[in-house]
């Protein structure tokens, strides 16, 4: 399972809609517990460097990726996972995903983005031990909404109800 | 030196994301690395001993790739390395045949 703030999880299906048409991409930062759920603390967002392709291609540049893994490191999160969009297809792993997915253990999140707006999100757990059984699985993505937005969200079910 | 383990593969360095392993160039840091930690050595390099095409490597700041010396350029305790996989994809097919 994949677990995952709110307002984390709303901004990197934003993240699809300023791109778009292009692909997205960013990582995910938090940490993996007992091998099950990947829980997302932070998202960081990254580049795309496939600027001749970049409506159906993601590369995020290796320098990038070091200097984000430095920061996870110095705040004491890991890489648990990665996001990126799918413009005007679903939101399901491609070939070109599955082939170029290597972080056994991870979370890959994919946003369909429709016309420019962001429609369907699911996340794929890469498991197996390497790259000859590596294998993605449907993993639920677990939204936790914090006091704040629950409270807000109380509120205006409190109006609506009082105008009826 | 110090050398940063990326998540997938702290399974083989019993967890830790950072381990210390001396040497006097890239190479012979590997040697040690993969010695002390044997499961490593095949999700690294391919049979034929090459360094994976999708598994990058840094000293320091530098894709080790391009450093002039590449894999017997010279390092330091106060050096660090860091093992990247790659990652990309996108909606495209994957290119074939």
């Amino acid at each position: 399972m994949l677990t995952i703030q709110y307002a984390d999880y709303e901004a990197l299906r934003a993240h699809g809609e300023e791109t778009y048409p292009n692909e997205c991409c960013g990582v995910l930062l938090g940490k993996s517990e007992a091998g099950v759920t990947n829980r997302v603390h932070q998202i960081v967002r990254a580049g795309n460097t496939r600027t001749d392709s970049a409506h159906n291609r993601y590369n995020i540049a290796p320098q990038e990726l070091v200097k984000i893994q430095r920061q996870a490191r110095n705040l004491g999160l890991d890489i648990v996972g990665f996001y990126h969009s799918h413009p005007d297809h679903p939101a399901q792993w491609s070939p070109t995903d599955f082939a170029e997915a290597h972080w056994i253990g991870c979370s890959y999140v994919i946003t369909a983005v429709e016309k420019g707006k962001a429609a369907i999100t699911n996340s794929f757990l890469l498991l197996g031990t390497t790259e000859d059984d590596k294998k993605f699985h449907d993993e639920a993505i677990e939204i936790e909404i914090n006091k704040t937005i629950e409270v807000a969200i109380a509120e205006a079910a409190s109006t609506q109800k009082g105008q009826e | 030196m110090n050398i940063h383990i990326p998540t997938p593969l702290r399974a083989y360095t019993d967890g830790k994301e950072t381990v210390a392993i001396p040497g006097a160039t890239i190479s012979a840091v590997f040697t040690l690395l993969t010695t002390t930690y044997p499961e490593l050595r095949q999700h690294l390099f391919t049979p034929e001993g090459k360094l994976r095409s999708f598994v990058n490597v840094y000293l320091n700041d530098d894709d080790i790739r391009y450093l002039p010396a590449k894999e017997d350029s010279p390092v330091s305790d106060t050096d660090e390395l860091t093992i990247i996989p790659s990652i990309a994809g996108g909606s495209a097919q994957a290119r074939c045949c």
